[in-house]
């Protein structure tokens, strides 16, 4: 019986995986992980795994090329600079819009609310 | 009973876990499995570390070091029991039977002198206790496995007589409870064989063949 060992170095950080032994019962895998393991203060805790009880999926059918769900789908770099001269331009509209008196300014607003 | 001076008592102690440490390195590289290997040969390791502990505080009271105490005595002063000086290779059976009935009198005669009112002492053996914990559950998970093959069953009856002999008379009856077992006539610490001359020959060649005056 194969088993798979993560160990943690320190607290708060990831278990990650450290080899793996044969033993024939949780008593021998208990002792074995211990000796190969920690026996150097090497790991604060480890996660000892029977082998056969890790789920693997490693089959991910990708047949229409569903880039864009990634973050690295597509440049998101022209796209910035686009919404960058967008935003840019309004502001600049508004910048060279005759400033309204403060109540009108109040009104338009709730306008906007209500709609 | 005559009553142990300090230094005998830890001399006793520290003979029986170094040469227990050797009789169990012999497996490193032949276990039945590498696992295993590399564990029993940890353990090996481990007692010889307590070996070395114990030494040293003995080695103060005599005022000599733990080197001296440990490889420049002629064979016949060391008192280590019988039990751990047999050569139990290739024999798995009989040296799991031995690693159980070695680890539940250690255990006994630990937890004994965890309550002495030597500070040092006590201080040490609660050290030792925290490694001989594992050393425990790695004996019993092969007793466990094996317990109950002929083989093994038969080691234990041969060995424990030899079991027996590793404690004082007074602790005696607390293995024979642990082990389930009637008190026998126990193989007393008596000067070592012709088997513990071999091994002490091969123990000792380094040292004795280093030049006066080296330094380790």
């Amino acid at each position: 019986m194969i088993w798979e060992v993560f160990r943690q170095e320190r607290k708060g950080q990831p278990f990650v995986h450290g080899g793996s032994f044969h033993a024939p019962d949780k008593a021998f895998a208990d002792a074995y992980a211990r000796e190969f393991y920690a026996r150097r203060q090497e790991s604060i805790a480890l996660w000892v795994v029977p082998r056969a009880e890790i789920m693997t999926i490693e089959e991910f059918p990708d047949e229409f090329d569903l880039k864009y769900r990634r973050v690295d789908g597509y440049s998101i770099k022209a796209r910035l600079k686009e919404a960058r001269e967008r935003v840019g331009s309004t502001e600049r509209a508004r910048a060279e819009m005759p400033a309204l008196p403060a109540s009108e300014r109040e009104e338009q607003r709730a306008g906007t609310l209500e709609s | 009973m005559p009553e142990h001076s300090r230094a005998e008592l830890l001399l006793e102690l520290a003979d029986d876990e170094l040469i227990l440490g050797w009789r169990d390195s012999e497996w490193t590289g032949i276990a039945p499995f590498l696992e295993e290997d590399v564990a029993f040969s940890s353990i090996a390791q481990n007692e010889i570390g307590h070996a070395r502990a114990l030494y040293e505080l003995a080695a103060r009271d005599l005022g000599t070091d733990a080197d001296a105490l440990a490889f420049d005595r002629a064979p016949e002063e060391y008192r280590c029991s019988p039990l751990v000086q047999l050569r139990l290779v290739p024999d798995w059976a009989r040296t799991i039977a031995r690693h159980v009935l070695y680890e539940t009198a250690d255990a006994i005669r630990i937890a004994h002198l965890k309550e002495s009112d030597d500070v040092e002492l006590a201080g040490l053996a609660g050290k030792i206790e925290r490694e001989e914990v594992y050393h425990r559950l790695h004996a019993e998970m092969w007793l466990e496995r094996l317990g109950a093959e002929e083989r093994v069953r038969g080691a234990v009856d041969e060995l424990w007589p030899y079991a027996l002999g590793v404690l004082d008379p007074p602790l005696r009856p607390r293995l024979a409870e642990r082990i389930g077992r009637p008190e026998v006539e126990a193989v007393e610490r008596t000067a070592p064989g012709a088997e513990f001359a071999e091994l002490w020959d091969e123990m000792t060649m380094v040292r004795r063949s280093a030049p006066v005056g080296a330094q380790w």
